[in-house]
């Protein structure tokens, strides 16, 4: 496969599941809000939480300064200017899945295409109070491409790429979202058991689809250390960092060729700590410090990967043209 | 017939439905039956409907700059264009004819120029004109065949008279249109399927691989073969992407290209891969900085050099354009009966030069009677259609042909036939013209059919997408 398709294949499935963290995380920040908590500084928390999950931080501070829910919710959902908002996640997702569009599916184009359609479309009439439901439009959209793709691709490197894309993006925002999260939600350990607490956990839980699966599993009431294993460590929930590294790990192993070997290692060593590491240890070593670790690691990855399969090397002499469009900013 | 528009307005051109006499053509009597008894308002929602799979496909062409979330759909026209069975064998062998005469008259130009050295073409013609490749001279490509690819406009204005309006053998496009046509119309109208025997266009992307495997170097026995396109923002890239997706090879841009001691490769995820046949959708002048243009940044360094000592093949070949030249086209009936032997099944306009001193003045007595082109203009762009001109247009373009002759040719405006279309009004009349693909390997092939482009705005006769033409299904009848 041409290593410049492999390379669009891989952002276009990152800037989906991005679009659909981001509305996950804009949706927890939504249902949070309308919980009863008057702490003090408690609304700069909460919609500070996203735009640090998303590093949006800085764009938004540059823009706008204070933290306030309305502008923290368009600038993160549909701000152009932002460059990792829904919006210009789905932009981007389009403009790489069109110019590989001959090795996607056209099912895989005409959902990717009517779904930037449709986004255009709605966008006049999306205000504050409607995006409820445009979240959970951007989360059914990401479900269909998922399924979608893997109904209709065949399994050979572009299915490959397409996951590796998915699941190093799906890890490193399930770090970032527990990171952010621990901060917010454990000022000091005594906090640890109140009601805004359990809410809190819970929130975070359902923002990955997860509270079913701890409820499940666990049988007990919500506690931090159990978030996090559940979380980081457990092979089974399909958003945990095991999880994504299982699939990250098996499709590097399935790619064609023997370039990559160094990629194939990182990501086993990673797999494997994951595989064999106790939530007693990651706790001991802080959570915080386990997570930054993590985003690095995954972070050297991906460049590993690019540098291995992605890149236009070997040959200096050929020129580069700018690209219209920086797909892959980030 | 209440939303036909009355037959007195019907222009006095000949209709493909309805002949000079406006009794109906056998072939369209189906359509009439099915199609066009309906009411207007479910052709209307049919139409929207076309729209909406094009959209919704992203069947669109990016125009020229605008940015990339204007991207236009080329109108699609629910009424299809038909031709009979006896009808179409007449122009299949008129199209042969003329794009084999056209390729040996490439392969000459590049060789022995036999053709000049006989005094049917003057040197000059083709020695002193832009398009003459002197780097092509003496180059053996593979069949000798320097156009693969070829588009072929077509008029008509009478029940057998067709002429050839212009030969198109750079990187002619639109052949994802008459596919995607075909598919929309089968979606839409699956019972006028049922009912008519439509030869079938579904098979033309693998024709054009089968040509594109023939074209391969010598003693390639599996070639690979890619589609080479300048990008996402180029106006044909919808049909790229198409062609290179229905023939399962790489769509590829100059930078995924890298030439190494004459052989061409491809980077991959598995490092570089020979390629043999490129299908490039590139001009001339772009493919490759050290031999064209350097500032171009869509070629690949070195590809002409390669190319020229047959480490791989290009579609179509580089130097195609002085055959497709407006004033080479003059000429075209002189290569066929030169080459072959034979008289022409397929008419030229009558053409004026106005290079030749009374040619010039009969045509600047008589601007407004006729199209005035430039020789190397395309798409519509910088010509006069003198009956739609208004009279400061018409003085403004005298100026443009008075500064320099030689760079302009003048034609009659010919009574283009018409086709019932759907427009704003109802269905109405509408010059249209032909654009079939004829493919050259070690033999010639074509789809039946082709692209018929349509000129929307009535009495129009610029059919260009560029300019605002659309497209209808083709059919041709398999009896």
């Amino acid at each position: 496969m041409l290593s410049r398709t492999a390379d669009h294949l891989f952002w276009m499935a990152r800037y989906i599941e991005r679009a659909e963290n981001t509305a996950r995380v804009l949706d927890v920040a939504h249902r949070s809000a309308l919980l009863p908590d008057d702490s003090v500084g408690v609304d700069a928390r909460l919609w500070y939480a996203p735009l640090n999950i998303c590093g949006s931080a800085p764009g938004y501070e540059e823009k706008y300064g204070l933290v306030e829910a309305a502008k923290v919710t368009h600038y993160m959902a549909l701000d152009p200017e932002n460059p990792s908002s829904i919006y210009t996640s789905l932009m981007l997702a389009r403009e790489n899945a069109r110019a590989v569009r001959g090795a996607i599916t056209s099912e895989m184009w005409e959902i990717i295409n009517s779904m930037w359609l449709d986004l255009k479309r709605m966008l006049p009439n999306l205000d504050q109070f409607r995006l409820e439901g445009f979240f959970d439009w951007v989360k059914e959209r990401s479900h269909l491409f998922r399924g979608v793709t893997l109904g209709t691709i065949l399994k050979d490197d572009a299915l490959y790429f397409i996951r590796l894309g998915t699941f190093l993006e799906r890890a490193d925002n399930t770090a970032r979202i527990l990171d952010v999260k621990y901060h917010i939600l454990l000022p000091s350990v005594d906090d640890v058991g109140g009601a805004a607490d359990y809410y809190q956990w819970g929130a975070l839980l359902n923002s990955v689809s997860a509270l079913e699966a701890y409820r499940k599993i666990y049988r007990d009431s919500i506690s931090p250390m159990r978030v996090a294993e559940l979380m980081i460590l457990r092979a089974d929930m399909p958003r945990s960092l095991h999880a994504c590294l299982n699939e990250v790990d098996a499709t590097l192993e399935a790619i064609n060729g023997t370039t990559g070997l160094e990629a194939r290692r990182l990501a086993g060593e990673l797999h494997a700590a994951l595989h064999f590491t106790r939530i007693e240890d990651v706790f001991s070593r802080g959570l915080h410090e386990y997570l930054t670790d993590f985003l690095d690691r995954t972070q050297a990855l991906s460049d590993e990967i690019h540098h291995a399969y992605l890149s236009l090397k070997d040959d200096s002499s050929s020129t580069i043209r700018p690209d219209r469009f920086q797909l892959q900013i980030q | 017939m209440d939303k036909m528009i009355s037959s007195s307005e019907r222009p006095k051109q000949f209709d493909e439905m309805r002949g000079f006499d406006g009794a109906l053509r056998t072939q369209y009597a189906d359509i009439d039956a099915q199609l066009l008894s309906q009411p207007l308002e479910t052709l209307i929602q049919k139409q929207r409907d076309a729209e909406l799979l094009f959209r919704r496909m992203g069947i669109t062409f990016a125009v020229y700059g605008a940015n990339s979330s204007e991207e236009r759909l080329i109108p699609f026209d629910i009424v299809p264009r038909i031709f009979g069975a006896d009808e179409w064998r007449r122009l299949e062998l008129g199209l042969k004819q003329r794009v084999r005469a056209l390729n040996m008259f490439l392969h000459d130009i590049y060789h022995d120029q036999e053709i000049i050295k006989a005094g049917v073409i003057p040197a000059e013609q083709v020695l002193g004109n832009s398009m003459y490749q002197a780097a092509m001279q003496g180059v053996d490509l593979p069949n000798q065949v320097y156009a693969q690819i070829a588009g072929i406009d077509l008029v008509r204005v009478s029940e057998n008279d067709f002429y050839v309006l212009e030969d198109n053998l750079r990187t002619p496009s639109g052949v994802s249109y008459m596919l995607e046509n075909r598919n929309t119309m089968m979606r839409l109208f699956p019972n006028l399927f049922a009912a008519h025997t439509v030869a079938p266009v579904e098979h033309y992307p693998q024709l054009l691989l089968e040509t594109l495997r023939e074209s391969a170097p010598e003693h390639i026995e599996d070639p690979v073969i890619v589609v080479l396109t300048p990008g996402t923002f180029n106006s044909a890239y919808f049909e790229h992407a198409f062609l290179a997706s229905q023939m399962g090879v790489e769509l590829v841009e100059g930078k995924d290209l890298f030439v190494s001691a004459n052989k061409v490769y491809m980077r991959t995820t598995q490092g570089p891969q020979q390629v043999h046949v490129i299908y490039r959708r590139v001009d001339d002048d772009y493919l490759d900085p050290m031999a064209f243009r350097p500032d171009s940044m869509l070629g690949v360094p070195g590809l002409f050099e390669a190319y020229r000592a047959g480490g791989v093949a290009l579609t179509n070949g580089v130097g195609t354009g002085i055959a497709d030249d407006k004033s080479t086209y003059l000429f075209v009936p002189e290569m066929i009966e030169f080459y072959l032997g034979e008289q022409p099944l397929l008419s030229n306009v009558p053409t004026w030069r106005l290079d030749r001193p009374d040619e010039l003045k009969y045509v600047l007595e008589h601007l407004p009677e006729l199209v005035v082109k430039e020789v190397q203009g395309s798409g519509g762009y910088g010509m006069l259609v003198g009956p739609t001109s208004t009279q400061a247009e018409i003085a403004a373009y005298r100026e443009r042909i008075l500064t320099d002759p030689a760079k302009f040719i003048a034609q009659p405006t010919l009574a283009l036939s018409t086709c019932p279309t759907l427009v704003e009004a109802g269905v109405a009349p509408r010059h249209v013209d032909l654009r079939p693909f004829v493919l050259s390997g070690k033999e010639i092939r074509l789809a039946p059919g082709g692209l018929t482009r349509v000129a929307l705005t009535e009495g129009s006769l610029v059919v260009n997408s560029s300019q605002g033409g659309g497209t209808k299904d083709t059919w041709v009848l398999e009896r």
